[in-house]
């Protein structure tokens, strides 16, 4: 292994924002934001330049840090699963930032606020997280960014500082760092029996004895926890409901697809060759138990904010079904499609949780039945929520359309057509509770309602534009979605 | 005198018994604080576990491999920033509400009256 031409822009992704937070630091609340919002385009650029470097080279980015090769040195390593969810990430961030722009915003001749340089700093923190987590080809480095993400997460949700917000982010800590000494005790397993914790190297190395099986159960548990499939869902809800719009955002979009993330380079890249088939089929049926109940709990809440956290308590079951269907066929379809979900989800659902602030903070409460005339009074708020519901329920060309047919395809061809029912029953129910919001989102104005005051447009338009890019992402040919398949280990790679 | 048991595996068992009890005391304590010392038990056993693996010298056939005693120290460095964290949040809960237990479910889906206080008006 050694570094790849363009490798050099992988460290380079990652000091861009810790440089960031390290002087937005001590420059203050003011300089802090300047400073974000100014690297937050350059993270853009930069991870849409690794993804160019993936397509036109074909290969994965390697680099090598301090030039050791691995079971010495560390490797980071940029495939087309990093690449598409680095920009992914990119994509959010920058519109979570271009929404808080003028919420953690500090005018002149005002006094120096408190969450205000927290939030950017953290805002940093947490790209900085991702970022590590996105291009970590190592489990025990791969444990550090997932632990820096949940700090950095569970700070930025509750930067109000409200007692319901501390009850919930305590509770996501608890599992958070369950989770995590879980995965560092699986890596311990895995290190004893290999003797290397490098990704690629474990992918040639892995067979399946008991110290790997127990290990994968442990790290699998621990990654569960902290992605909140259904058994272990509680905590997410009230977390996420409970931040603050922005912090919401980051953390239903791109926090939970890291731990994600890195469950898929367990099982398919470290783990690749050994077959966890029960494993897989569990997977599954804990993300099918996640798609109806989460959905169902989705259609009961009277709050606007609880129905997106549940609506992502069911979204996350999609990510599952991928399991079986790439083990049983690791051909592109089921392994494309259940990338496409955690992408266009990450957008859409960021595009929600932002519009349902504006409502929220347009009425002055989030409670379903009182949005009536909300449609006229903020149009596009309820355009991006629309859209983004769009792409939640699947309906072509939004990016879940793709994602959520790729997935049937495969289910129906390699003769499991019980997933292909879970698929179609949580389009119905999601297509259920997006409705329920809309119409009471179009129905008649109360008498009141001309007196709201009018929408701010810059941070309606950053809901708007994220929930537009996850809804035309299905109008992609299927060939773009090529970048995928890059660098993958095990059976389904090259 | 002959070795009952080979040191790395009576640490092995010592490292599997602080991890059974660290996880039980997490499972079955309701308050936080409790939950944090459990949480920092299975920390314990999971890094002597490590130490046992270096002890071992994994699969790279050295007396004992110097790998595990980094990895120890970042782990060490991340289980306590994580304890610092889940302290100050238990700390600041009982500050501002007197709790001092998670046992209360409905903070935050049942009660209405309280939900309505919190959201931003």
């Amino acid at each position: 292994m050694q570094t790849t031409p363009g490798g050099v822009l992988l460290p380079l992704a990652l000091v861009l924002p810790v440089a960031g937070m390290l002087v937005a630091l001590p420059l203050g609340a003011r300089y802090a934001r300047v400073v974000a919002l100014s690297l937050l385009p350059a993270g853009l650029a930069l991870a849409l330049a690794i993804c160019t470097m993936v397509v036109r080279t074909q290969s994965p980015l390697v680099y090598l840090v301090g030039g050791w090769a691995p079971p010495l040195g560390i490797a980071l390593r940029a495939d087309g699963i990093s690449a598409a969810m680095l920009v992914t990430a990119a994509l959010v961030l920058c519109g979570v930032g271009v929404y808080a722009r003028d919420v953690y915003v500090t005018p002149p001749g005002t006094a120096e606020q408190r969450a205000p340089l927290a939030f950017w700093t953290l805002l940093l923190a947490l790209w900085g997280a991702l970022v590590a987590a996105f291009i970590g080809g190592d489990l025990f480095n791969l444990f550090v960014a997932l632990e820096m993400l949940a700090f950095a997460a569970l700070a930025l949700a509750c930067l109000d500082g409200r007692p319901s917000q501390f009850t919930a982010e305590l509770r996501y800590l608890l599992f958070a760092l369950l989770g995590s000494v879980l995965y560092l005790l699986g890596c311990a397993l895995l290190y004893g029996t290999y003797g290397t914790l490098d990704v690629a190297l474990l992918s040639m190395l892995s067979r399946a004895d008991a110290p790997t099986i127990v290990a994968a159960a442990l790290m699998t548990v621990g990654l569960l926890g902290k992605t909140a499939l259904l058994p272990l869902h509680l905590w997410l809800p009230p977390a996420h409901a409970g931040a603050p719009p922005a912090a919401s955002a980051l953390l239903s979009a791109v926090v939970v697809k890291a731990a994600f993330f890195l469950l898929l380079r367990l099982w398919f890249g470290a783990l690749a060759d050994v077959a966890f088939v029960q494993g897989a089929q569990l997977l599954a049926l804990l993300g099918a138990a996640a798609i109806v109940i989460g959905s169902v709990l989705a259609l009961a809440q009277t709050r606007l904010k609880m129905l997106v956290a549940y609506s992502t308590v069911a979204q996350i079951g999609y990510l599952f079904l991928m399991f079986p269907l790439v083990t049983a066929d690791p051909a592109a379809s089921a392994w494309t499609g259940g990338m496409l979900q955690a992408i266009s989800h990450a957008l859409a659902k960021a595009a929600m949780f932002l519009s349902v602030g504006l409502l929220a903070e347009a009425m002055g409460h989030d409670r379903i039945d009182g949005l009536a005339g909300m449609a006229r009074t903020a149009p596009r708020s309820v355009i991006a929520f629309a859209l983004g519901g769009m792409t939640l329920m699947g309906l072509p060309p939004s990016g879940g359309f793709t994602a959520k047919w790729l997935l049937l395809q495969t289910a129906i061809a390699t003769g499991q057509w019980w997933w292909s029912l879970v698929i179609l029953v949580g389009g119905l129910l999601t297509g259920s509770y997006v409705y329920r919001v809309l119409q009471s989102a179009l129905s008649e104005p109360p008498p009141d309602a001309a007196a709201r005051p009018a929408m701010p447009a810059g941070r309606e338009n950053a809901a708007l534009g994220l929930a537009v890019i996850s809804f035309v992402l299905g109008l992609l040919p299927l060939a773009a979605f090529g970048l995928l398949q890059i660098g993958r280990l095990g059976p389904g790679g090259a | 005198m002959e070795e009952v048991i080979a040191p790395s595996r009576l640490f092995g068992l010592a490292a599997a018994a602080l991890i059974g009890l660290g996880l039980f005391g997490v499972v079955v304590n309701p308050a936080p604080l409790r939950k944090v010392l459990a949480f920092n038990l299975i920390g314990a056993g999971t890094f002597l576990l490590f130490g046992v693996v270096g002890r071992r010298g994994a699969a790279t056939g050295y007396g004992a491999d110097p790998v595990p005693q980094a990895l120890v120290i970042t782990g060490v460095v991340v289980a306590f920033a994580a304890t610092a964290i889940a302290v100050m949040l238990v700390v600041r809960l009982f500050q501002t509400t007197g709790a001092a237990t998670l046992a209360d479910d409905g903070a935050y889906a049942g009660d209405n009256a309280e939900r309505d206080r919190d959201t931003p008006s």
